[in-house]
């Protein structure tokens, strides 16, 4: 059965979630990114590629830096954008979630990308837009950012070359994380040897185990032999939701120090999705030292949404 | 089908010969080459060896701006330009291997106008095969063919160069 | 009022230990005799249920039909067709409509109503707190005066324990059944799906069974207190029964129901992201499947109920957290039932008995057999027809199944109320 983002010729429609993307299709966003990254170093940082083309960036859940990059991505394809913030407050009931789309669609839009705040809204979207276009995921509550996982990908390939051999954890709120989720879909299907989760029992959901990952409730078990050490934003609700206690406690028991760090392979790469807690995952020295690659993730960024969304917008030709 | 007229180096020298008589009458400035990734590139090399040019070669890819008539594409193996900094008001020498349909030179011409407007683009081909569906020429060719329907000459390098005539049922293969 | 001759049918009637094929006889409303022929017997209407089963219409303990008040969802006209044409003849309805059954006036409204849908046995459950918040007592002696069956807080939690020890002494003294969906909402959290695999895989807020089993827990604790009579509405995971059963054993009056769909579907047959899959206690793990059709079969879960909660279009239509809970359920009860029957889970009269007898004798009510001198409620079904859920074949204002397109065998064909035929099986021949 075809995974629903597919088109009829197999190739990607829709980008919602790393499950059920063959390794494949995976590596194809990898090899077309690595051709989109020379854009933005050239000075003209343009190419015609997604001319004519409307996106449409639909934010539910603010986001300063995510929306940043798909406006840029979009626009170094040429394609027109349009950002539309839409707050949502718990107890105020506005626009429905698929009014608003249709509305959208009637202006003859192609492409939608979307960050919500609850998880299956991608899926809701990508399911209930009309057949042309393409649907984004750039963030559904606690479900998918598949974006992310593949530009974290990207950054891994760049600096370790093959996935095979690969020990990567990933260190923090695993629980509420949408971007730990895809990561370890993408860590799977691209066959790395080992993937393991570090955090304290309030902050792993059950059965994570299921999932494919080794479980460690120490740092110190759980950095032995890094490759890829990946850190997951702590987000300042989780005090007062009583899953933790205090950021120091955090810091002291699972932030990323310079101690820990030997812990890992000497050549093992630091990556972090941003925005960065210093001193509370991760220690300043580490967070702007030789081993972070921090800001490669940021500049990869722009270049694996380039991929894409020209790999989804581009896949009409044949069919329309 | 006789080999000898595809001859590489035939070619080159009469290209090499063409091209220094259009930069005389045309006036050319201290003109940059560049070569159309990736035959054009190997012959851009050649040529800028052979015209003694003291700037380098510089490549374009013309995948980005392909149209939607051209083969199917992939974005994977896309190399990034080598062009300098300042394109505005250059007098430019676009080279190719084989000039057919024109979409290629019509993307070429498109990518480079996106960087600046030259003063002017002089376009050079080893091979001009006739079918052409846009109205460009190049103005200057090694050789010009006419070749069934079906068949497509394509140039083979970096070392050696050699042009094939390429069709469905077999290949024949020229110096 | 008509004599009716329900002929040559399989006629199982658990309470009176029969199964055998037979006629049933039937006069002024109510039933004269099975299998034996009574004297004088002419018969205004014979129905020929050959290769039919016949047995006591059902009795569901949890209709939603929505009305009064949620009537974009369903009408009690919809909804009492729907459950006719499921072979339902008594339905209890829980106390959060519009406005809540938590008066008189609420309840004279409601059988006005049925009495209008030529439906009547429609049996309300009483709020147990004025307008289900939770803090006080309703009045139960003048809702039971009125007509209530029970008395539930249906799916609102109450304030604290004392609230709802003093809603069970107050009830137990009226002898009022407590009807109670275990939920401890701190621990349910604003869960759509169980907490385990697949929420953790699709990123879904979770419930974890400890939710609905120390909310068992502490009302079991509170029933030995109080020794009011208690009922469990709708469980859905292994450590309520195993609690229930323990209870039972310790000699406390205890009941407990069980959605159908929850003896069916787990949190693996979900469809990601899938809305018809979303309710509420959510579809757990398999191990509770099967600890739910064990207690079934053991006796700790006596009955069946359809849980029935049709919805408008709107209701299901976006992301799986924000959509509401619940199935338009009524009309795949009786398929799902043999369904349960055909996998040996259970046999067909102890399916029946969880429909008919049990329920009768937990709400207390002169029903669910074919004893001579009772309503004649009936079902009559034709195990092996086989049909297909689609708008052809479905009368609930709601759509919303998990159900939708699937080929069931188990088709009622007839259904009599008080002696009256309410539905006949319409087929369009092909």
């Amino acid at each position: 059965m075809n995974n629903f983002q597919l088109n009829k010729e197999g190739r990607l429609h829709h980008f919602i979630t790393i499950e059920g993307l063959s390794k494949e299709i995976l590596t194809e966003i990898l090899d077309t990114a690595e051709s989109f990254l020379g854009i933005s170093e050239q000075p003209v940082k343009k190419v015609p590629l997604l001319r004519g083309k409307t996106i449409v960036n639909l934010f539910f859940e603010n986001s300063t830096r995510t929306r940043t990059t798909f406006e840029l991505a979009a626009s170094r394809l040429s394609a027109d954008v349009l950002s539309i913030n839409i707050e949502t407050s718990a107890t105020s009931k506005g626009e429905s979630l698929l009014d608003t789309i249709r509305n959208l669609e009637a202006m003859h839009v192609d492409m939608f990308v979307v960050r919500h705040a609850i998880s299956g809204a991608g899926h809701f979207i990508a399911q209930n837009t009309a057949p042309h276009i393409s649907v984004i995921n750039a963030g559904d509550g606690q479900h998918a950012h598949p974006t992310q996982a593949m530009l974290d990908m990207f950054t891994i390939r760049q600096y370790k070359h093959d996935f095979k051999p690969l020990k990567v954890a990933i260190i923090g709120d695993i629980l509420h994380s949408r971007v730990a989720r895809s990561q370890i879909q993408a860590l799977k299907t691209l066959g790395v040897k080992e993937i393991r989760v570090v955090a304290p029992k309030t902050l792993l959901p059950s059965h994570v185990e299921q999932l494919g990952v080794k479980v460690f409730n120490t740092m110190e078990e759980g950095l032995d032999n890094l490759d890829v050490i990946i850190m997951v934003r702590l987000q300042k609700e989780r005090m007062t939701s009583a899953l933790l206690p205090s950021e120091r406690e955090y810091f002291k028991c699972f932030g990323l120090t310079e101690e820990r760090l030997k812990l890992a392979k000497p050549d093992a790469i630091v990556m972090h999705p941003g925005p960065i807690n210093r001193g509370v995952e991760i220690a300043s020295s580490i967070a702007d030292g030789p081993q972070s690659v921090i800001l490669q993730q940021v500049s990869n960024g722009i270049a694996v949404r380039m991929a894409i969304m020209t790999l989804t917008l581009q896949n009409k030709g044949d069919s329309v | 089908m006789d080999n000898n007229p595809l001859k590489i180096s035939t070619l080159l020298a009469k290209l090499e010969s063409e091209l220094k008589q259009l930069i005389s009458k045309r006036k050319l400035k201290n003109p940059l080459m560049i070569g159309i990734h990736n035959g054009g590139g190997w012959i851009a090399e050649k040529l800028h060896h052979r015209l003694a040019l003291q700037e380098p070669v510089g490549i374009i890819d013309i995948s980005f701006y392909r149209d939607n008539f051209s083969q199917t594409e992939t974005f994977s193996q896309v190399k990034p330009n080598l062009l300098p900094q300042q394109m505005e008001g250059r007098d430019i020498i676009l080279i190719d291997d084989v000039f057919y349909t024109g979409r290629t030179a019509r993307s070429a011409l498109n990518e480079i106008f996106d960087y600046g407007r030259p003063r002017h683009v002089i376009l050079a081909v080893l091979i001009e095969q006739e079918g052409r569906e846009v109205p460009l020429r190049p103005d200057c060719s090694g050789q010009t063919l006419l070749l069934a329907n079906n068949e497509r000459i394509k140039l083979t390098g970096p070392e050696p160069l050699a042009l094939d005539i390429q069709s469905p049922d077999k290949q024949l293969t020229a110096a | 009022m008509s004599k009716i001759h329900i002929a040559n049918g399989r006629i199982i009637d658990p309470e009176n230990n029969i199964d055998q094929t037979g006629s049933l006889y039937i006069a002024d409303g109510k039933i004269l005799s099975a299998i034996e022929a009574p004297a004088d017997f002419t018969a205004d209407i014979t129905i020929d249920a050959t290769e039919h089963i016949v047995c006591p219409g059902f009795i569901d303990l949890s209709v939603r039909l929505r009305d009064p008040g949620l009537t974009y969802k369903g009408t009690l006209q919809s909804e009492t067709t729907a459950a006719a044409s499921a072979g339902v003849t008594s339905l209890c309805l829980p106390p959060d409509t519009r406005p809540i059954i938590d008066s008189q006036a609420a309840i004279e409204l409601i059988y006005d109503k049925a009495e209008k849908a030529n439906y009547r046995h429609v049996y309300p459950i009483a709020a147990l707190t004025p307008q289900l918040r939770g803090i006080e007592l309703s009045s139960m002696a003048a809702l039971k005066q009125a007509g209530c069956i029970a008395v539930s807080n249906a799916t609102v939690p109450l304030a604290n324990l004392l609230v709802l020890r003093r809603a069970m002494e107050y009830a137990s003294s009226h002898d009022l059944l407590v009807m109670h969906h275990p939920v401890e909402p701190a621990l349910e959290n604003k869960g759509c799906a169980h907490e385990g695999f697949f929420s953790t895989h699709y990123g879904l807020p979770g419930i974890p069974e400890a939710s609905e089993s120390i909310a068992v827990a502490q009302c079991l604790e509170l029933a030995k207190l109080t020794d009011c009579k208690l009922h469990f509405s709708q469980i859905s995971c292994k450590s309520a029964v195993i609690k229930i059963q323990q209870a039972q054993k310790y000699g406390l009056d205890i009941s407990a129901d069980v959605a159908i769909h929850q003896l069916h579907l787990t949190e693996n047959d979900i469809e990601p992201f899938n809305s018809s899959y979303h309710v509420l206690p959510p579809f757990r793990t398999a191990k509770d499947r099967q600890m739910l059709r064990k207690g079934l079969a053991n006796g700790t879960i006596k009955v069946i109920c359809s849980d029935h909660q049709p919805h408008d279009l709107d209701a299901k239509l976006g992301a799986f957290p924000e959509t509401e809970p619940g199935i338009s359920s009524l009309e795949t009860l009786l398929p799902l039932m043999l369904s349960l029957v055909n996998d040996k889970a259970i046999n067909l009269t102890q399916g029946i008995a969880c429909l008919t007898q049990n329920p009768a004798e937990i709400l207390g009510l002169p029903l669910g057999a074919l004893s001579p001198g009772l309503d004649a409620d009936i079902c009559i079904f034709n195990p092996d027809l086989s049909w297909t859920v689609n708008p052809q074949n479905w009368n609930s204002a709601g759509q919303n199944t998990p159900f939708w397109g699937t080929t069931f065998k188990g088709r009622v064909t007839h259904t009599l109320q008080s002696g009256k035929i309410i539905y006949t099986l319409k087929l369009n021949t092909s």
